[in-house]
């Protein structure tokens, strides 16, 4: 199981702050987990229609779009930063 | 001559004192020569904003802005680096952000509380979201892309 987590208007789009998944196996990158959870309802296609612009970080580091995601506690998605 | 600078960064709801920051810095190291202070604060865009409601991700936005302290340690010869960012509501005047970076000469300690400043801002998990004066809908702000341009530049 999975932990995904959700911040800023991802959070909001999705309806929720986090969850807990089971992942398929065909799920291997985070390119990949982008799209699966957009096939997963309305919310999910409102909050991930533009899949490029999400950043992601994997064990709280940013990762790219490419990574693997075997072995990931918690994967969090979320909109560009604007801290500072 | 003192140890390996360890960075202090806190994430916390409450202001910070910018003088005792600096103080904390210098206690116990007369070989200072230069502290650099950057705090970031809530604008009211011309009346428009009522308050800033900063969300952030728990454990990451600490450990990211840890990691974007050790950089800065590595690349600067400091002798002092402080970072604390707030979370929550803040209202237009009050404190969002600071960093202090001391060391013995004048140049490490502006190059590298600018280079904190530039990575936190495109690299820490923080959002920001406007509440409105008027009471109407505010909406989150947008990632600037001048911010990310102003962290690669470091890149060189």
């Amino acid at each position: 199981m999975t932990k995904l987590v959700y911040f800023a208007w991802v959070r909001e789009r999705i309806g929720k702050p986090d969850e807990t998944v089971e992942l398929p196996p065909n799920v291997q990158t985070v390119r990949d987990l982008l799209l699966w959870l957009k096939g997963r309802g309305e919310e999910y296609e409102h909050a991930l229609r533009h899949p490029e612009v999400i950043r992601v970080a994997i064990n709280h580091e940013h990762v790219d779009h490419g990574t693997k995601i075997a072995g990931a506690a918690e994967i969090a998605l979320f909109p560009p930063m604007t801290g500072g | 001559m003192v140890g390996p600078v360890v960075p202090i960064v806190r994430i916390e709801a409450k202001d910070f004192d910018v003088a005792a920051e600096i103080d904390g810095l210098r206690r116990g190291n007369a070989d200072i020569g230069a502290v650099v202070t950057f705090s970031g604060i809530c604008r009211d865009e011309s009346g428009t904003l009522a308050a800033l409601e900063l969300e952030h991700y728990p454990g990451m936005a600490e450990a990211e802005i840890g990691r974007i302290a050790a950089q800065a340690i590595e690349r600067w010869p400091l002798a002092g680096l402080v970072a604390i960012h707030r979370h929550g509501k803040i209202r237009p005047g009050e404190n969002i952000v600071l960093v202090v970076a001391a060391s013995r000469h004048r140049r490490a300690a502006f190059e590298a509380a600018e280079f904190m400043m530039d990575y936190l801002k495109s690299n820490a998990p923080f959002w920001k979201k406007e509440h409105r004066a008027d009471g109407g809908e505010g909406g989150w702000v947008d990632a600037k892309a001048s911010d990310d341009e102003a962290a690669l530049r470091w890149r060189k």
